[in-house]
């Protein structure tokens, strides 16, 4: 009996989130007496794969295809259902990313295995199962019990801390008989976006709002973002407007993301923006408004115009960064 | 060809968020509206079957809902979907609610299945998948655009970074996000006049159990107030962030 994670790998890499996520898994292995172990198709080396040890994974399988290279659900979960059934896992537990909700509810359907996205902390017990989830565009909290006895987690980014516990993990390799006509789609083309820290990954995020008045000035917005190597975000009117692109807009209907430290420079706080961004550990303000919104659930507060308070905040910045 | 939008009813974005012994939602005051994502999908629904040279013919809307949810199934009709159907029971939990979908429609013919990322009450973000497994077609999730391509329809999936063009044969479902259209439709007159006398047919559950159970709910903690500090004296922020915040 083992609990299995889903290590996504990208470009022979795995993410800090990953590391998190095993992390997490070791933690409830514990709770459960039993063990971690991971499941991963991408195919990164061996060596990578061994850092999975550092967070207290204990097996590693690897599975690869040349038809998992297209990433289609319903064949992963192929290989996921078979692991599951393999090492009989009670708790199967993903990423809460693009991928986790792809494969996550599709396992569950198909196991039907009782399925909670989203998840915060540990469990508070396991016997019952009993998480926490956010919900209401993380304006609530919920308790929910899994009554099934294979479970499905996905585990919100940012919400458990990386702890290393050193073991030395078995490699397997891992093969099965595909089912490979459920496979329909095909990649005609990739764009990618290169050069840039990724929203999503980024501990610290500068965001700028209609505040920012036009696309003409959003250089102090960039120089900070670099001087704190952070990436940089928009509210939704900014890229309904064109001023930024849209992978920029974090909100309800844009990124969710949660990084350690939000600048918001001319931003009022709208419950749907902060849906997107109320995961955030520290979260600065910077606003010409005493009253908006966002000093409510604001860390720190700057009342002042960010044509003064910009620069003046990327030169303290640069200062303590020479230091 | 046939499209189907799944929609799911919601409280406003807006609404204050209050529990009843922390077991229930409010509902004093709320207001209902079609989920953000779904009324997109809904829209981008729409853009294809008037782009598609009649290969669309149809546009069906379903939730799954007691009658509350009429008004919400009604909005839809009158933004301009042809049809709609309600699965007559309260919203157990995902599985459940992607279970009844399957089944309600399993031998419809759709052809195109649009569902939204998220719902802005439980935020499960698993509903596309789920209904993908049960009907056993493709499921394709962080879809930001469904195009036509000639017949051939291209659906475009965002990926770390970038995105793909994939090739898609029909049927599949794509569970939408942002980028799949601009903005919403808001119904017109004249939609809201047809929609009165538009098909809504109401079908029974079938047996089906939920897998979850939500126990309780409870806002977040007010965060301590706010630090305020002085616009004359930002080195003092950087301090702070630097040695209380510790996160630079
Ligand atoms: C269904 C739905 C979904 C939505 N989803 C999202 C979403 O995902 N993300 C999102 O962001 N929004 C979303 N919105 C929109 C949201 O309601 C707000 O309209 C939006 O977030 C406001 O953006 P803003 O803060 O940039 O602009 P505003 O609300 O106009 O605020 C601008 C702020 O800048 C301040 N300011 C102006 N000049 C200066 C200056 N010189 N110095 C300092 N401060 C200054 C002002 O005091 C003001 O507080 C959604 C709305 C709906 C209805």
């Amino acid at each position: 009996m083992s609990i299995l994670i889903y290590a996504e790998s990208r470009e022979g890499m795995f993410k800090k989130s990953v590391f998190e996520l095993a992390s997490y898994a070791a933690a409830v292995a514990k709770m459960m007496n039993s063990q971690a172990i991971a499941l991963v198709t991408g195919n990164p080396g061996q060596e990578e794969m061994k850092k999975l040890g550092n967070y207290g994974i204990s097996k590693i399988l690897s599975f690869y295809d040349e038809s998992v290279k297209v990433f289609d659900s319903a064949i992963c979960c192929q290989v996921i259902e078979a692991v599951v059934k393999k090492e009989n896992c009670p708790l199967v537990i993903f990423q809460h990313n693009n991928t986790g909700k792809a494969l996550a509810p599709r396992l569950s359907a198909r196991l039907k295995a009782g399925l909670v996205t989203a998840v915060i902390s540990l469990p508070e017990s396991t016997k019952p199962f009993i998480v926490t989830k956010k919900v209401y565009t993380a304006k609530a909290f919920a308790r929910v019990a899994i009554k099934t006895q294979v479970k499905i987690l996905t585990l919100s980014q940012n919400s458990y801390m990386l702890t290393e516990s050193k073991t030395d993990p078995a490699i397997e390799q891992f093969s099965i008989q595909l089912d490979k006509s459920q496979l329909k789609i095909s990649v005609k083309e990739v764009q990618l976006l290169t050069g840039k820290i990724l929203l999503t990954d980024a501990e610290i995020v500068v965001s700028g709002g209609r505040g920012m008045r036009g696309p003409e000035n959003w250089q102090p917005i960039i120089d900070l973002a670099e001087a704190l190597g952070a990436a940089t975000a928009c509210s939704r009117p900014v890229s309904d407007e064109g001023w930024r692109p849209h992978t920029e807009h974090v909100g309800q209907t844009g990124k969710i993301i949660a990084p350690n430290l939000y600048i918001a420079c001319g931003i009022s706080g709208a419950i749907q923006h902060m849906g997107g961004v109320g995961s955030a550990k520290v979260v600065v303000a910077i606003n010409k408004d005493k009253d908006a919104p966002i000093f409510e659930i604001a860390d720190y507060g700057i009342v002042g115009d960010v044509f003064k308070v910009l620069p003046e905040l990327i030169s303290a910045v640069k200062e303590h960064k020479a230091k | 060809m046939k499209i189907l939008v799944c929609i799911s009813h919601v409280p406003d974005t807006t609404t204050k968020i209050k529990f009843i012994d922390g077991k229930s939602l409010d509902t004093a005051g709320v207001q209902w509206i079609i989920n953000p994502w779904d009324e997109l999908a809904l829209t981008r629904a729409l853009e294809l079957k008037e782009s598609s040279n009649g290969l669309i013919d149809h546009v069906s809307v379903i939730t799954v809902g007691g009658p509350d949810t009429e008004p919400t199934i009604r909005k839809a009709l009158a933004i301009g979907a042809d049809s709609a159907i309600r699965v007559n029971a309260a919203a157990g939990d995902t599985f459940f609610v992607a279970y009844q979908v399957a089944e309600a429609i399993k031998n419809s013919g759709f052809d195109i299945i649009l569902a939204g990322i998220d719902s802005c009450d439980f935020n499960g973000s698993s509903f596309g998948s789920m209904l993908g497994e049960f009907l056993s077609i493709t499921s394709v999730s962080s879809v930001s655009g469904v195009n036509f391509n000639g017949n051939d329809i291209s659906v475009d999936r965002e990926i770390d970074g970038g995105k793909e063009i994939l090739s898609c044969p029909v049927p599949f479902v794509a569970i939408v996000q942002k980028g799949i259209t601009k903005e919403p439709r808001i119904p017109s007159m004249r939609g809201i006049m047809t929609a009165r006398t538009k098909p809504l047919a109401v079908v029974e559950p079938v047996a089906c159990e939920a897998l979850t159970e939500f126990l309780s709910f409870e806002l977040p903690k007010h965060k301590a107030s706010c630090r305020m500090v002085d616009p004359e004296n930002v080195k003092e922020l950087v301090e702070l962030l630097r040695n209380e915040a510790k996160v630079i």
